[in-house]
């Protein structure tokens, strides 16, 4: 599976959103409704899913779907 | 002597239960004598000495509460937000009172043990750093009430009240008084558990507390009689509506019964077993009486603890002959619902007193399902096998923990005065 389908199977999942919610520019706070607990939470989902740590420094600036699959490939994690 | 002026009526009831998903599918239920007990499917039990239980049955949590909600919150909290939905919906206050006058109190006796278990295997088996950031607001003994709160916009007083197997019963009688205070117009009381888990059945278990009548699930608890071997345990939650009489009657409110009272006291005597001839239990219903008005030729008939256990039904029986009096106690009808929902813990006091207020509310008196062959010395009327028609005009629900907690509230029949 892509990656993207990937982090949005994910967000789906964790936050209750309908797919199409999940779009690149979506802010997690404002557009998904995640509140502070929701977005810990996701944080744990991706590092379970990909097998990576995302500290906590690194963790704050993932504030969109596209950013936090910007952050995956630049992991390495597309290939 | 009525102690305040404000009295409190019960204007709602919501209940999910190992034998119906309403309070009305419920009580239909206990009327009849089915019994929800079954063999435990929610864990293997093969490992207990009691492997049967009260369980929910055939229940999605997700075809009663919105997806996320539901994954963000314990067993418990599904029990209490199902329960206190039905109730609000059942009173029509929505809309009809001030948020800010509207409370909430549920008791658990344990609280999301659920959660507690599945993070803490999490940070035995992949470390603490996995644990979920929802663990705590969804464990902890209080958060049932929160939801509540937030789900149904109440923004007045909001609590748990923690007492074991009595914690429902407090909710009540401490929601009552509060709404005579003036501290509240309505609030919420009710208490909601969901113990089935290998710690919550097991520590049970190791207290040889539940019965082992395995192999025959139906009649395991058997409040009262000679063959009673331990109580059944079961999960659930059940919440009423109380309301002040007059802003009730402003709105032209369904009554369903008035909360006339309560007693509430403490054995000061041991953990687990009650005092010697439930000295403790006795005052609390003596105080309740007293608190309603009453003597004790008013009360017509007692939802009775009755949990099927060796100590508790034959010191609960001395105890009502203490209280009322041999010859009152002979001339009532006690019976024990838990015959047939089994010991739903934090959730029983509530449960109960919906039946409570439906026998006066109906004129029937739900039995003691299971009974065949009353003990020595448990020589009431505990209207044993079938349902019985009788108006009657008071009634008392007693509801005892772990503790020495002891609570009885006391019911009346509305009548419009």
């Amino acid at each position: 599976m892509e990656l993207e389908n990937r982090v949005a199977e994910i967000i789906i999942d964790k936050l209750g959103v309908k797919p199409e919610q999940v779009t690149p520019e979506a802010k997690f706070d404002t557009d998904l409704g995640a509140d502070s607990i929701d977005q810990y939470e996701l944080i744990m989902g991706f590092e379970d899913a990909f097998g990576l740590r995302i500290d906590e420094e690194e963790a704050t600036k993932l504030t969109t779907v596209g950013k936090v699959v910007e952050y995956l490939k630049g992991k390495g994690l597309d290939q | 002597m009525q102690s305040m002026d404000r009295r409190v009526v019960i204007t709602g009831v919501g209940a999910i239960s190992p034998i119906g998903m309403t309070a009305r599918e419920s009580w239909e239920n206990a009327v009849a004598g089915r019994s929800g007990i079954r063999r435990i499917s929610l864990i293997d039990p093969s490992d207990f000495s009691s492997q049967i239980g009260g369980e929910v049955k055939g229940y999605d949590p997700e075809e009663y509460l919105e997806r996320k909600l539901a994954k963000r919150t314990d067993r418990y909290t599904q029990f209490a937000l199902i329960s206190a939905r039905e109730a609000f919906e059942d009173s029509g206050l929505e809309g009809n009172i001030e948020p800010e006058r509207l409370g909430v109190i549920i008791g658990s006796g344990i609280g999301g043990i659920t959660t507690l278990e599945r993070e803490h295997k999490v940070a035995l088996d992949k470390g603490v750093h996995r644990i979920n950031p929802f663990f705590c607001p969804m464990m902890i003994g209080n958060i049932a009430a929160g939801q509540v709160g937030i789900d149904i916009g109440a923004k007045g007083l909001n609590f748990s009240a923690v007492s074991a197997c009595a914690s429902s019963g407090h909710a009540i009688a401490i929601g009552a008084d509060m709404i005579r205070l003036g501290r509240a117009e309505a609030i919420l009381s009710g208490g909601s558990e969901a113990p089935m888990t290998l710690t919550g059945i097991g520590g049970f278990c190791a207290l040889k507390a539940l019965s082992r009548r395995n192999d025959d699930p139906q009649t395991a608890s058997r409040p009262f009689d000679r063959d009673r071997d331990g109580f059944v345990i079961a999960e659930g939650g059940a919440v009423v509506v109380l309301e002040e009489l007059e802003h009730a009657r402003a709105r032209g409110a369904n009554i369903i019964a008035e909360l006339s009272g309560s007693g509430m006291t403490c054995d000061a005597y041991h953990i687990t077993a009650p005092a010697e001839n439930g000295e403790g239990s006795a005052r609390a219903m003596r105080l309740a009486i007293e608190h309603s008005g009453m003597v004790p030729e008013d009360i017509d008939y007692i939802n009775a603890h009755g949990t099927s256990t060796q100590l508790n039904d034959i010191n609960e029986t001395i105890a009502i002959k203490t209280a009322l009096g041999e010859e009152n106690a002979r001339r009532i009808m006690v019976s024990s619902t838990k015959s047939v929902t089994g010991h739903m813990l934090g959730a029983a006091g509530a449960i109960e007193a919906i039946f409570t207020s439906f026998a006066l509310n109906e004129g029937v008196i739900p039995p003691t399902a299971t009974l065949q062959n009353p003990d020595e010395g448990c020589d009431l009327d505990y209207v044993p096998g079938k349902a019985r028609q009788a108006v009657i005009h008071a009634a008392l629900s007693n509801s005892l923990g772990f503790g020495g907690h002891n609570v009885t509230l006391a019911l009346r029949k509305y009548t419009g005065e």
